[in-house]
């Protein structure tokens, strides 16, 4: 069963086996598991829901039939950075339509494309419970809060220059943020490598914040 | 009189409110120590039903009733519905990032007296910083003994496995999250069997929200009698509601339900920016009918007050709208976002969404017609029979039913405002 990854990094192996002793009923883990094989194929590619279904022995269709219900599951390549404009209700209410032009006036691609050298994509999505600080987007699934048209234009810029291998929440909220939905308390030592949730038992952070408070 | 109880530690402590240390020194897990030596799994329950505590996922139905349905097979799950999707709401997300040992006592606590040894947190896919938090907070507890085998000294054992979600608004109605748990799609069970009695694999389940468990362990140590004292009879405890939208102090309020809705916009909420007018609000999130400043803002805020006016308090979230608020823009806003969420299983819902959305696009577009009124109202009604509140139900979840909210809510507040804009368009197109 495990043979399957044997390709995988050491690392998401040990943690494909953690994941999996962690439920009663293996295809529990189906979710978790696309997420750890996505950072390896770089996406939810045809070959990571083949090995997710060898793994929790069900077959690729249920695989992919799971994968297609969920948004966050990229079953295309997309960008190193993934910005999610949110336009739900209190988002539009406070100017997200403008926003999302902005960030696609930068980046050069509409919501739902991927820039031509693979840095950036960008989509529109539905609430992502920061509605205090409306507007806000995501990038890589790391929140700012209270974004403007010019910091929109000016985050992107930044993406491109720096080109960061960590997203930190609390460092683009300085950068680019402003009203936030409550106080953010103390600075977030963990964030994201890949558009995947950030989550230590996946694989998707800066190594392990154990200890590191 | 208590008037916070969930927020209190975080904003004395806004540094380190999430660790473990703090915690301890401001009395964490003492109330599992307490529940753990001096009281039987029973009495945890009676205190639980005595704190007349309504679940804060949105339903408000009374905790320690739904507790007493879960059935006597083993084994049984808890599991904590961190999937705060519904538009408007970040109250659970302020919960778990400032204070997830809060939450997790709550879940050892509760375990404890459901007879659960594995308890699950769905938090949805979108906050990986809570998760962060609790990974963090469940790792100093397993440490420290409070998870793990053979907790404190008891012959009690825990286990809690964190579980992110794909971005499925659906997966917080109850029974499509166990789906989405167990691997499938987030798609709702029919009920009955509800989950108390085949929930996850089938097994009894209690299925209970952030914001409830975390009130468990203040409900221990200060028992249920005291809480049920705080606020009106029926909307017992304090409520953190999310307030967003056109209101000059947007964010999370945790609150003593009973006052007016003038009261909570206009002095907690800071009332309108910029001296513009209230044009309109939502009591409870995407799902519930408006409220209009003439009808509704000397309405008390509680769960039976806001029930009693055709809407909700829902999860808690309360969006405000400004006279400058297109308010059909707003609602195709909320009707596009079910018509996305929607799991395509029931028909009315599936086609109905999508058509409200399609029809609210052609108004706003400038291509409405002078039937579109009594044609969404159709649609609705198809949807939702007889456009009631609460709801008629063709579906197997709520989802289709709360589309017809902002329709009925602008056709009935705003008719002249849809009017106005169908008759200024270019008429049909094709």
């Amino acid at each position: 069963m495990m043979s399957v990854i044997s390709h995988w990094s050491l690392e998401n192996q040990e943690r494909a086996r953690s994941i999996l002793a962690s439920y009663p009923v293996k295809r529990s883990a189906l979710m978790p598991l696309l997420y750890v094989a996505s950072l390896e194929h770089e996406y939810a590619s045809l070959e990571a829901m083949c090995e997710v279904a060898e793994l929790i022995d069900i077959t690729p269709v249920q695989v992919q039939s799971v994968a297609t219900f969920y948004t966050m599951f990229k079953r295309e390549k997309i960008g190193d950075y993934l910005i999610s404009v949110c336009t739900s209700i209190s988002c539009h209410l406070n100017g997200a339509d403008e926003v999302l032009a902005a960030v696609e006036e930068a980046s050069g691609v509409a919501s739902g494309e991927t820039t031509d050298d693979g840095s950036v994509s960008v989509e529109h999505v539905e609430c992502i419970g920061a509605c205090g600080g409306a507007p806000a987007v995501q990038v890589n699934y790391e929140l700012i809060e209270g974004i403007t048209l010019d910091k929109a234009e000016a985050l992107i810029d930044w993406l491109r220059d720096t080109k960061p291998t960590v997203l930190l929440a609390d460092e683009m909220q300085q950068l680019f943020g402003g009203q936030r939905s409550f106080d953010w308390g103390s600075t977030e030592p963990q964030g994201a490598t890949r558009p995947v949730p950030a989550f230590g038992p996946y694989g998707s952070t800066n190594g392990s914040a154990r200890g590191g408070r | 009189m208590t008037d916070k109880i969930l927020t209190v530690r975080m904003d004395a402590h806004p540094s380190d409110s999430h660790t473990l240390s703090r915690y301890l020194d401001t009395g964490g897990y003492e109330a599992l120590t307490k529940a753990l030596n001096d009281m039987s799994k029973e009495d945890i329950i009676e205190e639980v039903k005595a704190s007349n505590l309504r679940g804060r996922g949105g339903a408000g139905f009374p905790m320690g009733v739904k507790w007493g349905f879960l059935a006597p097979a083993e084994p049984r799950y808890l599991v904590v519905n961190c999937d705060e999707s519904e538009p408007g709401t970040f109250n659970d997300r302020q919960l778990t990032e400032r204070d997830p040992h809060q939450l997790l006592e709550g879940i050892i606590i509760s375990s404890y007296a459901l007879g659960v040894s594995h308890a699950f947190v769905y938090i949805r896919g979108e906050y990986p910083k809570s998760a962060r938090r609790l990974q963090r907070a469940v790792e100093e507890a397993y440490d420290a003994g409070y998870l793990g085998q053979d907790i404190r000294g008891t012959e009690f054992s825990l286990d809690v496995t964190l579980h992110l979600g794909g971005g499925a608004y659906i997966c917080g109605e109850e029974t499509a999250l166990l789906n989405s748990l167990e691997g499938r799609r987030g798609e709702p069970r029919l009920k009955p069997p509800f989950p108390a009695v085949e929930g996850l694999y089938a097994k009894p389940t209690i299925v209970n929200n952030v914001e409830s468990i975390s009130n468990v362990p203040w409900i221990m140590t200060n028992g249920g009698t005291a809480y049920a004292a705080i606020g009106p009879e029926r909307s017992a405890g304090t409520k953190m509601l999310s307030i967003s939208g056109h209101i000059a102090r947007p964010g999370n309020h945790e609150i003593v339900m009973g006052m007016t809705w003038r009261e909570l916009i206009f002095d907690i909420g800071g009332g309108i920016p910029d001296g513009k007018a209230l044009k309109a609000w939502i009591p409870g999130g995407a799902s519930a009918p408006w409220f209009v400043p003439d009808e509704h803002l000397d309405t008390i805020v509680s769960i039976d007050d806001v029930a009693a006016n055709g809407s909700m308090i829902g999860a808690g979230a309360v969006v405000v709208m400004d006279e400058t608020t297109n308010v059909v823009a707003a609602a195709h806003r909320i009707v596009r976002f079910f018509a996305h969420e929607s799991c395509g299983q029931c028909t009315p819902c599936r086609e109905g969404t999508s058509w409200l959305e399609a029809v609210l696009k052609r108004i706003l577009d400038g291509n409405g017609r002078p039937e579109d009124i009594d044609l969404m109202l159709d649609i609705s009604d198809n949807i939702s029979p007889g456009l009631k509140w609460p709801p008629a139900m063709t579906t197997i979840c709520p989802l289709g039913p709360s589309t017809v909210s902002p329709i009925t809510s602008i056709t009935r507040w705003f008719r002249p405002e849809l009017e106005a804009m169908i008759a200024g368009s270019e008429g049909p197109v094709g």
